[in-house]
Formats: structure tokens, C-alpha cells, sequence
């Protein structure tokens, strides 16, 4: 940093000593977050184990690293920027966390409080995680590649009839009622014709996850497009505007916000789908993985899938999320989000 | 004081164009009911020349200015820009609308720019918004959105984003409507000169009398629904006028009688 504003000095010079309404204060969640995850490595390292599991001495160890490092990080918060920024929001959460795996691992490794095989220990899941990372990866990129095909596939086409619809009421003649009569019922009631009419397990769930993306971003689309104010029309078409200009700069523009609704509820029940999809046709993807740990009853497994796969999820919705604030900068003061 | 002789009123730059309203009735069916609106409307405006409609609210004045536009077509009668009837909107017939309707979606730039572009030449033309932003004092807004703006100043992109095209014709709804009083009385002068630079025929729609009689060159009185002309009066006085005139004083005496409101003055 190269200038110090007489702010910054006065605010941090009180902080180079470490006094006791410090500790309740800022100070107070990150060392309390530090001594969680301390307790949570010594817990691991302490007692015995009940079972046989082979990642519990480096998880201990693991434990204790994060410990250390939010120690660190809380003492040198004002020295680290947003980093430090960040790491001093998010102390309570961290406390929390580590108390909770701190309980679970008491609660299930040390001393199978919970019913062993059902509720594996948090050194059962980091063996999954190195154990059988390549199963899981080839999973999880089969999953992103069909959920992702499905997913463009149905929210162009939902966008494209969406638009159509709104805009020619010829067009809407004939898909309102072809709309009305398919899209509500959910997607995963077409799986059993899906796939013997398609010629691959992969068309079929493709095809079922664009259903289910389609039909929200198709009606969001069409009553935003709908709905846009007829002044806006008036004011293009006497600035000299052709129809062209209407759907494209106009009507899609203003519906945007709808669109992006519907984006977001279709993706939603297209993971429903897909997932369905995975465990009952695709041989590959996470759904299948579930499947199949539950087939060998690897109950580790199954929760080691269950994080990724809700990682993921909430991945696509972030982006999503991201997307739309970049697009849509202009709603910002103009509505609450 | 000169007073302006009608062979000096027409050495403006003869860009504006001849609009002719002949005969012209329209009407809105409401709940199966017939609203007339307008009745038997006619009104022929020399190129170049600044007129202003004036009329009690909800008598017709909008509907009016929609059918110049083209937005609509009249029930009977006929409209003509330059003897050519009027079948659709032209961006040669620029409308301000009583309210500003930007784009919310679209920077102040954008906006504005936004008849050029969908004419497809604003490539070839972006000085030209450059220049009317700055003209109507809003270049240091370029980059807002509109609900940044105040009223008065979405009034003024809404201006901007019609004198970009170099309209023929400029209909203008209450345009000065939500300004201040003196951002209004300084806007009033932008657009008198602007209009003496450009040449293009006004039609302006306005609640103030004072407004009517100190920017046109004839003022047009509609009686109460359905709109019919009951005065046509030229004001003959150079610009800039003097709102203390007491021609003028002596004319809004006249117009506001005709409005019913004698006992006001
Ligand atoms: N699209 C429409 N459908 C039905 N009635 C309409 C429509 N537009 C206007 N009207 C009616 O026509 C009448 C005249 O409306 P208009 O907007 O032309 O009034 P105005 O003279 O501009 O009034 P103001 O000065 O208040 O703006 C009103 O009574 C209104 O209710
Ligand atoms: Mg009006």
C-alpha cells in the first residue's frame, strides 16, 4: 500500500497490542473459530478409533493446519486486505462448523454414538475424496456434461418459443394450447418412454432435462415479453424503428428480468431431473454414483457424492446469479433483489 | 422593437415541413361505450412555424398529437406531413412524450442514441448524441441509468432523444412540464433557439398559458371534450418576447376567458 490515510493509522495503532475487549470483540470469533478446529484435530488424534479407517491421523493434522491457519489469519487480519476482510465475516461460521464436525466425529468414530455404518465419520468421506477421486471426477464431469447440454438446449429453445409467443399472437395460437396441456406435468413422468424411444440413454435424459428447463423459461419469457408497456413500442417506432428492432432491442431487453425467473426455476427442476435421470437410465454422473454406493452399501460414498453434487448445484445457481447481475445492472435502485 | 412583419417570419431555414389535419374526428370505446374525443379537428401549420395547443385536461390534446404521429389513425378525416397522408409513425414526426419513457435498460447515451440506431445510421453519427447530450446540460450523465435522474432531467434526455433525428416536424407533449420553474424558463429559450436555428415545424401541447404565448407563433384553444378548435390566435411578437409584454398580458387575459377561468385573472 502506498498511502496511509490518517484513518487507517489511528484505527490500527490500538490494535498492535492485543487488549482484553479485543478478545470479545473481532478478535474474540476468530480465536474461538481457531479453537474449534483445534479441537476438532485433537479429538480426531486423541481417542482410539472404533473402526478401521485410514485417513483419521491426517485429518487430525489437517485439523490442526486450519486451526493454525485462522489464528493467523485473525491476528493479522488488518495486515491481510480483503482476505482478512473476508476471513473476519465469515469467523462465526467457522466456529459453528468446527464445532459441528468436532460432534460428529466424537458422536460416530470415537465413541458410535450414532449407528456406525449409516453415519461414517468425517475421516471416512476424505477417503472416499482420495481413495476413489477418479470414479468420482469421471462422475461429476459426466453429470456437468449432460446437465449442461440439456440445460443450454432447453433454455434456448424455452427463450426462442418464449419470444415468439409473446410477440405473435399467431404463433400463440397454436402453442398456448400444446403449452398448456404438456408443460405442467413433470418431466420425469416422460423417463420410461424417454428412453426406449430415444436411441441412447444420453438423448433421452438430454432431451427430459431441456423439458424440464424449457417449459419455466418458456412462460417466464412469453409473460415478460407480454407485459412490456406498450409506450416503450411507441416511443421506437416513432424514433423510426422496424419490427426487427422492437423484439430485438425492445421487447427481449424489458422482458429480461422475467427470463431470467424462469432461468432460475428451470434450473432447479432440471437437476431434479437429472439426477432421476442418472440412477435410472445413463450408466455415468453422479446420480449414478449414488446409486451404486447404494448398491455396495457405501454409505461414505453416497455422502461424499451428496457434497459434491450440492457443491455443484450451488455452483450453476451462483453463476447464474453472477450472470444476471452483470446483465441486468440497470435494475439495480430500480427494484429490491 | 422590431415587430415582425410575416416576410421576416419566413427566413428561417425551410427544413420544417407543412402539416395539414383536416377534418379529423376520433373516438375510444370504453366498456362498449363510445367516448368521442375528438370532433371535426382542422388545422393546417405552415413549415417552420411553432403552434401551441392549449386545452383543459383529458379534452383531447394527447390523442391529437398520437394521431400526428402516427401511432394511430383517425376515425375520420385525414392528416398530411408535405401533402403526403399520414399512415404510420416516421422518424421525420419526432414525438415527446408526456412522460419521458426511457429505456430503463439503456444509459442516457444510449438512450438518446437510440433513434439513430434504429434507423441503422448512429455508426456513422455518434457526434450527433454527443452533441444534443450536451445541448440539453447533461454530458457529466452520459453513463447513468435513468432511475439516477431526476424528473426534470429524464424530460431532458427525452428531448435530446428526439432533436438527435432532426425531426421536420416536432410534437411535443408537456415537455417542459416537470422542470423547475427556472430550469422551464431556461429550457423555453433553448427551445425557441433551437427551433429558429433548426427551421422544423412545433407542435407543442402545454397546460401554461404564459408558456404558449411566450414560445409559438399561434396558439391553438381546444374546448372541453370532445375536442373541438374554438380560437385560433397568432402572436405576432419578435423573440425573444418579454413575459411582462403587455401584448401578451393582454392576450392571456383573452385565452384564459376562453378557458373559463375570467374570474381569475
Ligand atoms: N387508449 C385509450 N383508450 C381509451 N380511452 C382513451 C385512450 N387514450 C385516451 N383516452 C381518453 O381520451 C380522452 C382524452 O385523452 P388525452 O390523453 O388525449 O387527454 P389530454 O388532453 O392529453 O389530457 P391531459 O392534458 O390531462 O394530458 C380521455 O378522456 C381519456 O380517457
Ligand atoms: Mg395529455
Amino acid at each position: 500500500m502506498s498511502t496511509y490515510s490518517v484513518s487507517d493509522t489511528a484505527a490500527a495503532a490500538p490494535r498492535a497490542t492485543v487488549t482484553f475487549a479485543d478478545l470479545s470483540g473481532s478478535y474474540g470469533v476468530g480465536l474461538a473459530a481457531s479453537l474449534a478446529w483445534l479441537a476438532f484435530g485433537l479429538s480426531c488424534l486423541y481417542w482410539p478409533d472404533v473402526g478401521d479407517w485410514s485417513r483419521t491421523g491426517s485429518l487430525g493434522i489437517g485439523a490442526i493446519v486450519i486451526a493454525a491457519f485462522i489464528l493467523f489469519g485473525t491476528l493479522s487480519a488488518d495486515y491481510l486486505g480483503s482476505a482478512g476482510q473476508a476471513l473476519r465475516k465469515r469467523a462465526p461460521w467457522l466456529v459453528a462448523f468446527g464445532a459441528v464436525v468436532t460432534l460428529w466425529e466424537v458422536a460416530t468414530a470415537k465413541f458410535a454414538w450414532l449407528p456406525l455404518p449409516f453415519f461414517p465419520p468425517p475421516q471416512a468421506i476424505l477417503e472416499v475424496y482420495t481413495d476413489d477421486l477418479p470414479k468420482l471426477l469421471d462422475s461429476v464431469l459426466a453429470s456437468i456434461k449432460l446437465q449442461l447440454g440439456g440445460y443450454i438446449i432447453g433454455a434456448t429453445v424455452g427463450f426462442v418459443t418464449g419470444v415468439s409467443i409473446g410477440w405473435s399472437q399467431r404463433i400463440g395460437y397454436w402453442v398456448h394450447p400444446v403449452l398448456r396441456f404438456i408443460g405442467p406435468l413433470p418431466a420425469t413422468a416422460w423417463l420410461p418412454i424417454a428412453f426406449f424411444t430415444f436411441p441412447s440413454s444420453w438423448s433421452a435424459s438430454t432431451f427430459l432435462i431441456a423439458l424440464a428447463t424449457g417449459f419455466p423459461v418458456t412462460v417466464l419469457t412469453w409473460s415478460g415479453v407480454a407485459s412490456v408497456s406498450s409506450a416503450y413500442y411507441d416511443v421506437a417506432r416513432t424514433l423510426g424503428a422496424k419490427p426487427s428492432f422492437l423484439v430485438l432491442k425492445v421487447a427481449i431487453p424489458a422482458a429480461l428480468p422475467h427470463v431470467f425467473v424462469g432461468l432460475f426455476m428451470g434450473l432447479g427442476s432440471s437437476f431434479a431431473v437429472l439426477v432421476v435421470a442418472e440412477m435410472i437410465g445413463v450408466k455415468a454422473g453422479l446420480g449414478w454414483y449414488l446409486q451404486w454406493a447404494q448398491g455396495w452399501a457405501a454409505y461414505s460414498n453416497m455422502y461424499a457424492a451428496l457434497i459434491v453434487m450440492s457443491l455443484l448445484c450451488s455452483g450453476a445457481i451462483t453463476l447464474l446469479f453472477r450472470t444476471r447481475d452483470r446483465l441486468l445492472v440497470w435494475q439495480k435502485g430500480v427494484v429490491k433483489w | 422593437m422590431v415587430v415582425l412583419t410575416a416576410a421576416e417570419a419566413i427566413t428561417y431555414p425551410a427544413v420544417g415541413a407543412e402539416l395539414d389535419i383536416e377534418g379529423v374526428s376520433h373516438a375510444f370505446d370504453i366498456d362498449g361505450a363510445v367516448l368521442p374525443v375528438l370532433d371535426n379537428v382542422s388545422l393546417s401549420i405552415a413549415p417552420g412555424e411553432f403552434v401551441a395547443l392549449l386545452g383543459p385536461s383529458g379534452c383531447g390534446k394527447s390523442t391529437l398529437l398520437r394521431l400526428v404521429a402516427g401511432l394511430e389513425k383517425p376515425r375520420a378525416g385525414s392528416l398530411r406531413e408535405d401533402e403526403a397522408r399520414i399512415t404510420g409513425p416516421h422518424p421525420s414526426r419526432v414525438v415527446v412524450f408526456q412522460d419521458p419513457t426511457l429505456f430503463p435498460w439503456r444509459t442516457v447515451w444510449d438512450n438518446v442514441a437510440l433513434g439513430l440506431e434504429a434507423q441503422g445510421i448512429l455508426k456513422a453519427q455518434r457526434h450527433r448524441v454527443d452533441e444534443v447530450i450536451e445541448l440539453v446540460g447533461l454530458s457529466s450523465f452520459r453513463n447513468a441509468y435513468p432511475h439516477q435522474l431526476s424528473g426534470g432531467m429524464a424530460q431532458r434526455v427525452a428531448l435530446a432523444r428526439a432533436l438527435v433525428n432532426d425531426p421536420k416536424i416536432l410534437v411535443l407533449d408537456e415537455p417542459l412540464g416537470k422542470l423547475d420553474s427556472l430550469t422551464r424558463i431556461a429550457m423555453q429559450s433553448e427551445l425557441v433557439a433551437l427551433w429558429q436555428r433548426k427551421g422544423f415545424t412545433t407542435l407543442l401541447v402545454t397546460h401554461d398559458v404564459e408558456e404558449a404565448l411566450v414560445l409559438a407563433n399561434r396558439v391553438i384553444v381546444l374546448s372541453d371534450r370532445p375536442a373541438r378548435i374554438k380560437a385560433d390566435i397568432a402572436v405576432a411578437r419578435p423573440y425573444p418576447r418579454h413575459r411582462g409584454d403587455p401584448y401578451l398580458a393582454e392576450l392571456r387575459k383573452q385565452i384564459l376567458g376562453l378557458l373559463g377561468l375570467e374570474a381569475t385573472w
